[in-house]
C-alpha cells in the first residue's frame, strides 16, 4: 500500500532534502539551487496527483479527445497545467535570485553567508549603525 | 451668605454680558473645550509677538472663565448628555454638566487666569525658553481638563485624561535637560501604563459587561449584579482596576510620578501638578465612584472596604516623606499626595456626605496649594532658592509671599480662617456618618504632621534672622566666583509684581472660601443629593 | 458614482489588476523619451495608479450599494473551469487599502526615487514597482485558489526586486532581499502545497466550490480524523504566516524594510502583509470556515503566536538604533495584534483585525514616509539623524509623532480603535490574559516610540551647522493625507468600524 504512493515518497523525499538544502548551505548559490530543488519536489506532487487509474489497476489514458478515446479514464489534466505556470514561477525565482547573488558577489566579493555577516558585522562596528 | 456670592457671580456674568451679544444662551460644554483648543492655535500663531502672545493667553483664559461661569445657569440635576462625535460606533464623545465637573471646571478655569499673570511673570523673570511651546501646550491641558470636567461617559473622560498626559509632558520636560527627560519619562509612564494597563481593561470589562460607558446616577452595574452575570468578587476587581488605573489620583505606590513632575517650571507645578491633573485623577476616582461604580453597590456587595486603608495609609506615609524632603517643590508634592488622598478618603467612606466633603476638598486643596506653589516659585525668581534650609529669614525680604505662603498652610493643615477648615469639617462629618474609627484616626494625625511639616517653614522664614553671608569675609579670593549668589543674599526684594498679584489673589480666594464655603458646596450638596442614600 | 463610464464598470474587478500589469509592462517604454530623467516613468506610473485608485474606489462604492458580491468570470469560463473573480464587502475594502497606499507611495516615489536609484535605471524601477502593485491587487480580488499562488509569486518577485534596488545605497539590502527571497519562497511553495491537498480533497480550486465541498464532507462526519484536510491546514497556516512574518517566522522582515529604499518601505510596509492577512482570512474563513477549521480553539496556536510576537517585537524595537528597523519591528508587532484579532473568531475581534489592516496601513505607510523624508534631508534614518529634526523639519516630524501615537493606541487615534475592539473581542471569550497581552504590547509601545518622540522633538542636532529644510510638497502631502487619514478615523471611526463589522460577519458567516 505504502509502496503504491511511492512516488509521494518521492516527491516528499525531494522536497525535504531541498528544504535541508537551502537551511544547511551558507553558499548563497548553492541555497538558491536547493530552493529550485524544493520547488521541484512539488511540481512531482501535483503531476503524480493528477494521475488515475481504473479499478482494475489499469493507468489513465493521456487526457487527449480523439476519436480512439473517448471513454477513459483520463488522466486529470488541471494538475499537470498547473504546473506549467508554477515552473515558470520556479525559473523566474531562480533567475531573480541569482541576479542578487551575482550583486551580492560583485558588492562583498563573496557569496559565503558566514563571511557576509561577518562583514556587515565589522561595518556596523565602525559606522555606529 | 450663598445669596451674596451668586449675586457676586451674577453680576460678574452680567458684567461681561453687557458688553456682549445674548448668544451665550446657546453656550454648551463644547464650548468650553473649544475656547482653549482655539486658544493654542492663536497663542502658535502669535508665537513670534512675545506680548501678543501673553495677550491672547490672559484673553483666552478670561473667555473661558467667562463661558464657565454662564454654564452654571444650565446645570440640572438630571443631565442631558450633548454628542459630539461617533468615534466606535456605540461609543460617542459627549459632554454634558453635572455639579461635580462644574467645581472643578470652575476651580481650573478661575485658577487658569491667575496662573497666567503668573506665568507671565516667572517665564519672563527666569528668562525660560520655548516659551511659545509652553503656553500652547499649557492651553492644550486645560482643553484637556474641560473634557475631564464635562465628560457624559466614561469613554470620553478616558480620551481626554489621556489627552491630558499627553499634553502636559511637554511642559515637564520643558527644561530639556537629562534630569527632565528622565523625570518625564518616569512621569508618562505611570500614568500611561497605569491608564492603559488598568483603566481601559476596566473599561471594556464595564462595557462587556453592562453595555454602556454612560455616566449614570447611582452606576451601572446594579442589573449584571444582580443577574448574577458579574460576581462581586470580579466587581471588585474591576473596582480597584479603576482605583489604580487613575494614576493621576497619586494613590500610593503610583504616586511616583508627582514628585518626579517637580522638575517642570513652577507655574506648571501650580496649576497642573498640584490642581488641574491630580484633580483630574480625584475627579475621575470620585466620577467612577459615584456614576459607574455606584458607591451604594459597593456597600450592598461589600467591596472597596479596602480603599479607605489605602488612602488613609497615603495620607500618612505621604506626610512622613515629607517631613524630610528639604527641597520645597518636593514637601509641597509629598502634602499634595497626601492630601489627594483626602479626596479618595472621601470617595471609600461610600456615604453622600463624604462624597460631597471629597468635591469641597478639591476646591479648598486647589486653592491653597496653588498659592504655595506660587510663593515656592515667587522665592526661586526673586532669590533662586529651593531648599527649605535656605529660607531663613526671607519673610522679611519678601513680606506678601511668605504672607500668602502662611494662609497657605493654615488651609493645608485645615486651620481657620481658611477653605482648608471647612473641607476638612465635612470630611469629618463623613467619617463619623461612616462611623469609621480608621478614617477619623487618619485625618487626626495627618493634621498634626500636616502642621509639623509646615509650620517649621513659616517659623524659619520669619523668625529666624537671615544667614551670615559666611563666604564674605572668610573667602576673600572666592569672592567673584560666588558673585552671583553673594548677591542673592542681599540684592533680592519681591518677586516680579504679576507673580506678587497672582499669589496675593490664590491667598485671597482661600481666605473667601471660609467665609463663603456654599461657593462650591452648593454643587458638593447637590451631588450628595442626587447619590442614593 | 454616476460619472464613470458605463461601458467599464462591469470589468472593474479585472481593471484594477490588469491596469498596472499591462501599465507595468509598458512603463519601460518610457525610457525612449531621452529627456528629463526619470519624470515620464513616474508620470506614466501615477496615472496609472490613479486610475486604478479611481476604479478601487467605484469597486467599493458598488458593492457598498449593491449589497452583494460582484462576480467576474475571466474569458467568460464558469468558475469551475476558469478563473473567478469575486469581489465582496471584504476585498472591496483591502483593494481600495492597497490601491489608496498604492497611489500615495507613488506620489511619495517621485523625489525618494530621483535620490536614491541611480537615473538610468526609473523606468525599470517603476516597472517592477506597477508588476508589485498588479499582484497584490490581483491576490485581493481572485476567487481562485491556484491564482492567488501565481499572483503571489508576481507581488513577490517583484518586491525582491524593489528591495534589492536599496542596494545601491547599502550593499546589506542585497543580502536582506535574498533572506527575503528564500523564506517568501518557501513559504509560497508551502502555500502551493496546501492547495495541492485541497485540490485532492475537493477536486477544484475556486474557493467558494471549496468551501461547499468542505461543508457537505464535514456534515457528513467524513472530515473527522482526515488527515488529508489537516495537513493541507497545516501547510497553508506555515505558508502564510511566513508571508504575513507572524512570529517566529518573521526573521525576514526587519532588515528587508530598513535597507529597501524610502519609497519601497512605504508601500510593501503597509500593503505587503496586510495582503498575506487577507489571504490568512480568506484560507481560514472562506475556505475551513463553516465549522471545519476556524472556531476559537481551532486558531488558538495563532493567538499564541501572536502574543509571543507582540512582546517579542516590541522589546526587540526598543534597542535598535536604526528607526526604520524601529518601524519594522513595530509592523511585527502589528501584524500579530491583528493575527489575534482573527485568531479569537468572534465579532468584535474579526472587526479589529480587518480595521487594523486599514490602520495600521496609514499609520505606517505615513510614518515610513516621514522617515524617508528624514533620509532625504538628511541622508540617513539612524537616530543620530533624526535628533532635532523638530526644529529643522517640523510638519514631517509632527507626522511622524502622530503617527507615533497611533502605534501606541493614544485615544483619538485610529490606532485606539482597533485595539478597542481588539480588547473588546478578547474579554468576550474571557481570555483576560490575553487582553493584558495587548495593553502591555501598548505599553512597549510607548516606550519604544516615545524614545523616538524625545530625540525628535528634545534633543538638539548632532551637527547643528548643517543646513536642513523641510521636506518637498510631493512627500509632505501623501504623508499627511495618511497621517490625517489616521486621526480623521480615529475621532469618528464610523466608516471604517461599519465596512469592517460588515466584513466580519461575513467571515465568520463562511461566505465569500
Amino acid at each position: 500500500m505504502s509502496l503504491g504512493h511511492f512516488n509521494y515518497w518521492l516527491a516528499i523525499a525531494i522536497i525535504m532534502i531541498g528544504f535541508y538544502g537551502v537551511i544547511a548551505r551558507k553558499n548563497l548559490l548553492k541555497q538558491a539551487i536547493a530552493l529550485g530543488l524544493f520547488q521541484t519536489g512539488v511540481f512531482l506532487f501535483y503531476v503524480s496527483m493528477g494521475v488515475v487509474r481504473t479499478d482494475e489497476g489499469e493507468p489513465g489514458m493521456a487526457p487527449i479527445w480523439t476519436d480512439a478515446a473517448k471513454t477513459g479514464p483520463f488522466d486529470n489534466p488541471l494538475p499537470h497545467v498547473l504546473m506549467l505556470t508554477a515552473i515558470v514561477v520556479s525559473v523566474s525565482t531562480l533567475a531573480v535570485a541569482v541576479a542578487i547573488i551575482v550583486n551580492i558577489k560583485r558588492r562583498y566579493g563573496t557569496i559565503e553567508e558566514d563571511e557576509i555577516l561577518e562583514m556587515d558585522q565589522r561595518d556596523r562596528a565602525q559606522i555606529g549603525s | 451668605m450663598d445669596l451674596l456670592l451668586t449675586t457676586v457671580f451674577d453680576l460678574l456674568g452680567s458684567l461681561m454680558a453687557a458688553g456682549l451679544p445674548t448668544w451665550q444662551l446657546d453656550l454648551s460644554p463644547t464650548v468650553a473645550v473649544a475656547v482653549p483648543l482655539v486658544g493654542a492655535f492663536l497663542i502658535a500663531m502669535a508665537g513670534k509677538w512675545p506680548n501678543l502672545r501673553e495677550a491672547t493667553t490672559l484673553i483666552t483664559a478670561a473667555a473661558l472663565f467667562w463661558v464657565v461661569i454662564n454654564l452654571t445657569n444650565f446645570l440640572q440635576a438630571t443631565p442631558e448628555a450633548e454628542l459630539f462625535v461617533d468615534v466606535v460606533p456605540g461609543m460617542p464623545l459627549a459632554f454634558h454638566l453635572e455639579p461635580l465637573g462644574m467645581i472643578y471646571a470652575l476651580i481650573a478655569s478661575s485658577l487658569w487666569i491667575l496662573n497666567s499673570i503668573y506665568s507671565i511673570g516667572y517665564m519672563r523673570g527666569n528668562d525660560e525658553k520655548n516659551q511659545t511651546r509652553f503656553y500652547v501646550c499649557f492651553a492644550l491641558s486645560i482643553a484637556s481638563v474641560m473634557g475631564i470636567a464635562f465628560s457624559a461617559n466614561m469613554f470620553t473622560l478616558f480620551i481626554f485624561y489621556e489627552a491630558l498626559s499627553l499634553a502636559t509632558f511637554p511642559l515637564v520636560t520643558h527644561k530639556g535637560t537629562k534630569e527632565a527627560l528622565r523625570s518625564g519619562r518616569t512621569y508618562l509612564g505611570i500614568l500611561m501604563g497605569t491608564s492603559v494597563c488598568l483603566m481601559l481593561p476596566a473599561m471594556v470589562a464595564t462595557y462587556v459587561y453592562c453595555g454602556t460607558l454612560d455616566f449614570t446616577q447611582g452606576g451601572v452595574f446594579a442589573q449584571p449584579l444582580a443577574d448574577g452575570v458579574l460576581t462581586p468578587a470580579l466587581f471588585g476587581i474591576i473596582f480597584a482596576m479603576y482605583i489604580y488605573g487613575v494614576g493621576k489620583a497619586a494613590l500610593m505606590p503610583s504616586h511616583r510620578w508627582l514628585p518626579a513632575a517637580m522638575v517642570a517650571p513652577t507655574p506648571v507645578s501650580a496649576l497642573l501638578h498640584a490642581v488641574a491633573v491630580v484633580k483630574a485623577g480625584v475627579f475621575s476616582v470620585l466620577k467612577i465612584s459615584v456614576y459607574i461604580i455606584g458607591v451604594d453597590q459597593l456597600r450592598l456587595y461589600g467591596q472597596g472596604g479596602w480603599l479607605v486603608y489605602v488612602a488613609g495609609g497615603s495620607i500618612v506615609i505621604a506626610s512622613f516623606i515629607a517631613l524630610f524632603q528639604d527641597n520645597l517643590k518636593r514637601r509641597l508634592a509629598y502634602s499634595t499626595i497626601s492630601q489627594l488622598s483626602y479626596i479618595t478618603l472621601g470617595a471609600a467612606l461610600l456615604y453622600p456626605i463624604s462624597a460631597a466633603a471629597g468635591a469641597m476638598h478639591i476646591a479648598a486643596h486647589a486653592f491653597g496649594k496653588i498659592t504655595l506653589f506660587f510663593a515656592a516659585g515667587s522665592i526661586y525668581t526673586a532669590a533662586h532658592k529651593t531648599k527649605i534650609s535656605e529660607l531663613d529669614g526671607i519673610g522679611r525680604k519678601m513680606p506678601w509671599t511668605m504672607g500668602a505662603f502662611t494662609i497657605g498652610t493654615l488651609s493645608m493643615i485645615g486651620l481657620p480662617p481658611t477653605g482648608g477648615f471647612i473641607s476638612k469639617w465635612y470630611l469629618m462629618r463623613g467619617a463619623w456618618t461612616a462611623e469609621s474609627k480608621f478614617a477619623i484616626a487618619v485625618l487626626c494625625t495627618s493634621t498634626l504632621l500636616n502642621a509639623a511639616y509646615f509650620l517649621p517653614i513659616v517659623y524659619r522664614a520669619f523668625f529666624k534672622a537671615p544667614p551670615e553671608p559666611e563666604h564674605h569675609d572668610d573667602h576673600g579670593d572666592g569672592h567673584d566666583d560666588h558673585g552671583d549668589g553673594h548677591d542673592d543674599h542681599h540684592d533680592h526684594g519681591e518677586a516680579p509684581w504679576p507673580i506678587v498679584l497672582a499669589l496675593t489673589c490664590t491667598a485671597a480666594a482661600t481666605v473667601v472660601l471660609f467665609f463663603y464655603p456654599n461657593l462650591f458646596a452648593g454643587y458638593a450638596d447637590m451631588l450628595a443629593e442626587a447619590m442614593p442614600k | 458614482m454616476d460619472w464613470f463610464p458605463e461601458f467599464f464598470r462591469p470589468h472593474l474587478p479585472v481593471l484594477v489588476v490588469i491596469l498596472p500589469l499591462f501599465g507595468g509592462l509598458l512603463a519601460p517604454f518610457t525610457a525612449l523619451i531621452r529627456r528629463g530623467g526619470g519624470i515620464f516613468a513616474w508620470l506614466w506610473t501615477a496615472l496609472i495608479t490613479a486610475a486604478v485608485f479611481v476604479c478601487a474606489t467605484v469597486l467599493l462604492y458598488d458593492v457598498h450599494t449593491g449589497g452583494e458580491a460582484i462576480t467576474y468570470r475571466l474569458g467568460s469560463w464558469p468558475e469551475q473551469y476558469g478563473i473567478g473573480y469575486t469581489v465582496d464587502s471584504l476585498n472591496a475594502y483591502v483593494i481600495f487599502v492597497v490601491a489608496l497606499i498604492a497611489f500615495l507611495a507613488t506620489i511619495y516615489a517621485k523625489d525618494s526615487v530621483i535620490d536614491e536609484i541611480v537615473i538610468d535605471r526609473h523606468h525599470l524601477f517603476y516597472t517592477v514597482w506597477m508588476l508589485a502593485i498588479a499582484g497584490l491587487l490581483g491576490i485581493t480580488v481572485t476567487g481562485d485558489t491556484f491564482n492567488i499562488y501565481v499572483l503571489l509569486e508576481i507581488s513577490s518577485l517583484t518586491v525582491y526586486t524593489l528591495i534589492a534596488m536599496g542596494g545601491e545605497r547599502d550593499r546589506r539590502a542585497l543580502v536582506a532581499s535574498l533572506k527575503y527571497l528564500v523564506l517568501g519562497s518557501i513559504g509560497a511553495t508551502f502555500i502551493l502545497l496546501g492547495i495541492g491537498y485541497l485540490l485532492m480533497l475537493t477536486g477544484t480550486l475556486n474557493m467558494a466550490d471549496m468551501h461547499a465541498k468542505l461543508v457537505e464532507m464535514h456534515q457528513a462526519g467524513e472530515l473527522a480524523g482526515n488527515k488529508t484536510v489537516m495537513v493541507s491546514f497545516a501547510f497553508l497556516m506555515v505558508g502564510l504566516s511566513l508571508k504575513m512574518a507572524l512570529f517566529p517566522l518573521h526573521l525576514w522582515l526587519p532588515n528587508a524594510y530598513t535597507y529597501a529604499p524610502s519609497s519601497v518601505s512605504a508601500l510593501v510596509a503597509s500593503t505587503a502583509t496586510k495582503v498575506g492577512v487577507y489571504m490568512t482570512f480568506r484560507f481560514v474563513f472562506t475556505i475551513y470556515g463553516g465549522g471545519v477549521f476556524d472556531s476559537g480553539e481551532d486558531l488558538h496556536f495563532l493567538a499564541l503566536c501572536a502574543s509571543a510576537g507582540i512582546v517579542v517585537s516590541s522589546f526587540s524595537a526598543i534597542r535598535q538604533v536604526n528607526v526604520k528597523r524601529v518601524l519594522a519591528y513595530s509592523s511585527v508587532g502589528q501584524i500579530a495584534y491583528i493575527v489575534l484579532g482573527f485568531s479569537l473568531a468572534n465579532q468584535d475581534g474579526v472587526t479589529a483585525s480587518v480595521i487594523h489592516i486599514f490602520n495600521h496601513a496609514v499609520i505606517k505607510g505615513g510614518m515610513f514616509m516621514a522617515i524617508g523624508a528624514v533620509a532625504l534631508r538628511m541622508g540617513g534614518t539612524s537616530v543620530d539623524d533624526i535628533k532635532g529634526i523638530g526644529k529643522r523639519m517640523p510638519l514631517t516630524a509632527a507626522a511622524f509623532t502622530v503617527g507615533g501615537c497611533g502605534l501606541i493606541g493614544v485615544p483619538l487615534t485610529a490606532g485606539f480603535v482597533s485595539k478597542w475592539y481588539l480588547v473588546v473581542g478578547t474579554m468576550q471569550e474571557g481570555y483576560w490574559y490575553l487582553a493584558f497581552v495587548v495593553l502591555l504590547g501598548g505599553v512597549l509601545a510607548l516606550i519604544y516610540v516615545w524614545r523616538l518622540i524625545e530625540m525628535i522633538w528634545f534633543h538638539e542636532p548632532v551637527d547643528p551647522d548643517k543646513e536642513v529644510e523641510e521636506a518637498p510638497l510631493s512627500m509632505l502631502i501623501p504623508m499627511w493625507i495618511l497621517i490625517g487619514a489616521s486621526v480623521f478615523f480615529g475621532v469618528n471611526a464610523s466608516w471604517t468600524a461599519d465596512s469592517a463589522a460588515a466584513a466580519a460577519r461575513l467571515l465568520l458567516a463562511g461566505g465569500m
